[in-house]
């Protein structure tokens, strides 16, 4: 697949990067306030340009990263939307189509701000929703008539998304325009896991809104990867159970933060999804 | 003026699990404080607005620099949040559900965790603790609960979206990003309670499908009201 072609220098470290800082600086500075919202895709891909000029930058292989992402998820909402008889009418239909449209506006943001940059947006691969890295017949085959499966893989992609922008984030500290809208992004996709739990709690499902230690809450070992790791009890050094005589078990601690995803982690994560 | 009357605002937090008669005593007594403190503060007011980030007085709990300073700001807002559902948990409000008293109980107690972690992250660079004022919610209704904490899930979740940006060091922005967005989890549930399906409305993401980001003399002035100590935003970074 070529998606991992796209992110072969993702992990390599970029020598001008110091430099270039120094100038965004500056570009910042002079950025006018007060853009029009509708403006800012714009705004922020001539704002990288400036900074990064024809180089094909770290921050722009990590914006194709998370537009990749992106595609999986509002494909994924639109097949399902699409869907005779799969979801409810009434508040879960509203729900679902809520979190499309901000998967298809962070998609044409995006793509925008990539273009804008003078950089080109990563095509949309061909996705395979069973999982089966396009034999069409993996471990979530029923997600489009089974509707608890369905609502399984959305709460696997959203927890998982909120992992990777996590895990995206030190690659865009040299750039506080790119920061600001990959964290604005993050704090949505946590938005929508906080509700599909929800959704899948009235159902019966075992989970919570947050994530606790390692566990999914779902039957299906194959989601496995996207939480393995959410278990940790230390912060930089810190242990959060029973912090200071605080009444604070290992589940409590485990909760109380998020736990990023490599990009080598989320690669293998999507890799089935992808054909 | 020093505003560190905790015996009132403590008297007033626990008027839940007293007897309505009593609650009506204590209000009584507490409307009476109240008023001194409206003109306690409206002489103070002559110069500056109460909590103003922007003029913090001269016994402002001053934040620091550097991303010391960072942390300490959301040491500040980490306090309020674990404040809050801690009391909540102790004076629940009516008609709460089982349900809703386990998660919210979740809450405070990762509130807790991240307060107590800033604490220790910060050691001896750590602001002190701070008194906080919840006179303005009814700790009985849970429309006045409930709403109260959207506020603060809201708030907090675009404090640290706007403090990424200002954060030098790349192990405090992945603890930020490890927090914010458990934040926006609590906001999500939240909002649901208020509201089924509000978890993301358009008063917090943009056509662009991105949250909210605020500064922090945005985020401060809107908190000051729930923050008796005045607070020094002035030597945070600011890019």
């Amino acid at each position: 697949m070529n998606f991992q072609n796209i992110l072969t220098n993702l992990s390599e470290t970029d020598p001008e990067i110091f430099e270039r800082t120094s100038e965004r600086r500056s570009v910042i500075k002079n950025w006018s306030k007060g853009i029009a919202l509708t403006a800012l895709p714009l705004a922020l891909g001539s704002l990288f340009k400036k900074a990064y000029g024809k180089n094909t930058g770290l921050i722009t292989d990590t914006l194709n990263f998370a537009l990749t992402l992106e595609y999986l998820e509002a494909e994924f909402y639109q097949t399902a939307l699409n869907s005779s008889g799969l979801i409810p009418s009434g508040a879960p239909t509203g729900a679902i189509q809520t979190i499309y449209d901000h998967e298809a506006a962070h998609v044409t943001f995006l793509q925008q701000v990539i273009t804008a940059a003078g950089e080109t947006p990563v095509a949309k691969p061909t996705f395979d929703f069973s999982g089966g890295n396009g034999s069409g017949s993996g471990p979530f085959l029923t997600a489009f008539s089974d509707y608890d499966l369905f609502l399984a893989v959305a709460q696997t992609f959203e927890d998982t998304g909120v992992r990777a922008y996590k895990g995206q984030a030190a690659n865009l500290i040299t750039d506080n325009v790119a920061l600001e809208a990959a964290l604005n992004i993050h704090s949505v996709e946590a938005r929508h896991a906080s509700h599909i739990r929800s959704m899948r709690k009235a159902r019966g499902a075992s989970v919570k809104p947050w994530i606790t230690l390692n566990q999914s809450g779902i039957s299906n070992s194959a989601v496995q990867p996207s939480y393995d790791g959410e278990e940790i009890t230390s912060q930089a050094g810190i242990e959060i159970t029973n912090i200071n005589g605080e009444n604070i078990s290992n589940a409590t601690a485990s909760e109380s933060f998020d736990e990023p995803l490599t990009t080598q982690q989320v690669l293998a994560i999507v890799d089935p999804f992808i054909v | 003026m020093k505003k560190s009357t905790n015996e009132t605002g403590v008297a007033e937090q626990q008027s839940g699990s007293y007897s309505r008669r009593k609650f009506l005593m204590y209000t009584g007594a507490i409307a009476g404080t109240g008023l001194l403190l409206d003109a306690c503060r409206k002489e103070q007011q002559s110069s500056t607005v109460p909590n103003d980030p922007n003029n913090p007085g001269p016994d402002a709990v001053n934040l620091g620099s550097g991303d010391f300073g960072i942390l300490n700001y959301a040491y500040a807002l980490e306090q309020l949040e674990a404040a809050f559902y801690t009391q909540v948990a102790l004076t629940p409000y009516s008609g709460i559900t089982p349900d809703e008293m386990q998660l919210l109980g979740d809450i405070r107690d990762h509130e807790i965790a991240h307060r107590e972690f800033f604490k220790n992250a910060l050691g001896s660079n750590a602001i002190t603790s701070l008194s906080v004022d919840f006179s303005t919610v009814d700790f009985s209704s849970r429309e006045s609960v409930l709403g109260t904490a959207k506020v603060f899930e809201d708030l907090g979740v675009s404090a640290y979206n706007g403090a990424g940006k200002l954060i030098e060091s790349p192990d405090y922005l992945l603890l930020a990003g490890k927090i914010v967005s458990v934040e926006a989890r609590h906001a999500g549930y939240i909002r649901d309670l208020l509201q089924n399906g509000s978890f993301a409305d358009s008063t917090v993401v943009d056509m662009n499908g991105l949250d909210t980001s605020r500064t922090p003399n945005e985020v401060l002035t809107a908190a000051a009201p729930f923050i008796k100590n005045n607070i020094d935003a002035s030597n945070l970074p600011t890019s």
